[in-house]
């Protein structure tokens, strides 16, 4: 008897050690479903997923905005982009409405460069704002192009425009085609994975060479990290003097950077509350912008720049 | 028959056995890299991955087919050497010339999917052709008898294959956070002539030992 039980014990335990790997897939499984339920439950609905080439896509909906997600963690900074379901025009996020505040540095832009479309928020804002402007999009997977046409109201016109493909490769040839952008919107971080070769001193030299004398390069980018001062050191090698914009509540900042020197703070504040108006629709009081705009170098100048042979802004990331 | 004959001295087992491991650390650690290489004129879209991959897996086909067959000659660890002395010189285009070779080709070809593997084939082909030839020398290197002959090629696999995973985690993680590209290529060049170099000067002292050996059976 004894043997015989011993021998029942030694079995399931072999059992065990051999379903190991098994059992805790399916425990794995069980996890993912029942934190996609949790979800569920807090009123968030998804209304489409799928896996593209490049990630996931998540289309989810609550009692009061539509979002785009990239991603499966059910952290709510993840959302790509939003948009209020009664009030669609106005802009969810602080970093659009940083990068719309760009607007009192160089006000007309009539060419406009948009890397990264996510849910086609800044292609739409800056069409409603200059209807008669040419928006050119960069996107690297043509599933977030169809999703935000189906789910997000975004059209292509005969004023915009999207290239799928490697925004590198468009602006690389664009450049030796001769095109001039007079806004170009780096958008293309979604903070899970960085594009390493869209960071780099020769990638900005490329988007340099698409600007006329009065053009303009705003980046939606991290606020946290040794990338960070990495990043903003970058951009001070192609581009001298930048501002950076950052507010509380978000862990993106903006930077822009232009061609010709920048404005000082003092001249934005005033050119401000000419542009409340028009601006006031996207939720937003623009005269409060100036105050967040700073050219003051608060980072660790030290940490090295980014370049097409050094560029780890995944690692330095973390 | 002499018995030196049958057994290798414990140095010409480690050296190949190290060497295997050097070149599958070198192969991965400059994949990976071509990633980066390629990405300012291609783009780092799933295309220009597909079209490294392919192109490393082809070479080292290649190179598996030519290495096996150069092995049926007298194994020759001149020869061997002279593998690694190759791949070395082959590899000094894609650290001095490839951005104008990728420019050239980036000006001559529109879609970035032949673009990325027509010049991942002008910077990659070669390099990794040669590289591919280690391998199966490295079998005829330490083979005795058919007997052990899988059990010899298991163990090389094991350790290339392993060279090939840390070559891998060790670029990933952190070459990159250290060096610049073209630094670490250069020190994969070095690494190259230096293991060629040693493979080279024990195979020339082999032949001289084998001549004495000769001489003394002839006493």
């Amino acid at each position: 008897m004894i043997t015989i039980d011993g021998h029942k014990f030694r079995c399931r335990q072999s059992l065990w050690r051999y379903l190991k790997a098994e059992v805790l897939i399916v425990l794995a499984i069980a996890l993912i479903i029942f934190a996609k339920d949790l979800l569920a439950q807090s009123g968030i609905r998804y209304i489409h997923q799928e896996r593209s080439l490049y990630r996931n896509i998540l289309v989810t909906e609550d009692s009061q905005r539509r979002c785009l997600r990239f991603t499966i963690t059910s952290r709510s900074g993840q959302n790509q982009s939003c948009r209020y379901l009664d009030k669609p025009v106005e802009l969810v996020f602080p970093y659009a409405k940083m990068t719309l505040s760009s607007l009192l540095v160089q006000s007309n832009p009539q060419r406009i460069l948009i890397v990264g479309l996510g849910g086609g928020t800044l292609s739409d804002t800056y069409s409603q704002l200059f209807p008669e402007a040419e928006i050119m999009i960069s996107e690297i997977d043509d599933a977030v192009v169809r999703v935000a046409q189906e789910y997000f109201g975004f059209q292509e016109t005969d004023k915009i425009s999207v290239d799928v493909g490697d925004a590198r490769v468009f602006i690389k040839r664009a450049g030796l085609r001769g095109e001039k952008y007079d806004l170009v919107i780096l958008d293309a971080f979604n903070g899970e994975y960085i594009p390493e070769h869209l960071m780099t001193v020769e990638f900005l030299e490329e988007v340099k060479r698409l600007l006329p004398d009065d053009g303009m390069v705003v980046a939606n980018t991290f606020s946290t990290s040794r990338l960070y001062a990495a990043e903003s050191n970058t951009y001070r090698e192609v581009f001298g003097e930048i501002y950076n914009l950052r507010m509380s509540g978000t862990g993106n900042r903006v930077i822009i950077a232009s061609i010709q020197s920048l404005p000082d703070t003092d001249l934005l504040e005033s050119r401000a509350p000419a542009f409340r108006a028009l601006l006031e629709p996207f939720g937003m009081d623009v005269t409060e912008y100036p105050r967040v705009m700073s050219k003051e170098v608060s980072w660790d100048t030290s940490e090295r720049i980014l370049t097409d042979q050094y560029s780890p802004a995944n690692l330095l990331n973390n | 028959m002499n018995e030196k004959k049958f057994t290798h001295s414990r140095f010409q087992i480690t050296l190949v056995l190290v060497l295997a491991f050097l070149s599958g650390f070198i192969i991965m650690a400059i994949e990976l890299l071509g990633g980066r290489i390629l990405a300012p004129y291609f783009g780092s879209s799933i295309f220009v991955w597909g079209s490294i991959i392919t192109v490393f897996m082809l070479s080292l086909s290649i190179g598996y087919l030519c290495g096996g067959k150069l092995s049926l000659l007298k194994p020759d660890l001149r020869l061997y050497g002279s593998f690694f002395v190759g791949a070395a010189i082959l590899l000094l285009p894609l650290v001095f010339a490839g951005n104008e070779i990728m420019e050239a080709v980036f000006l001559r070809i529109e879609d970035p999917r032949y673009g990325s593997l027509v010049v991942s084939m002008l910077l990659f082909f070669l390099p990794t052709a040669i590289m591919g030839m280690i391998a199966p020398y490295s079998v005829r290197l330490l083979v005795i008898s058919t007997d052990g002959s899988g059990h010899v090629a298991g163990k090389l696999y094991f350790i290339s294959t392993l060279g090939s995973a840390l070559g891998t985690l060790a670029t990933s993680f952190y070459l990159v956070l250290w060096f610049e590209v073209n630094q670490i290529l250069i020190t994969m060049c070095m690494a190259l002539l230096c293991a060629g170099f040693v493979a080279i000067m024990t195979g020339i002292r082999n032949m001289q030992s084998q001549t004495i050996d000769l001489n003394d059976n002839a006493k």
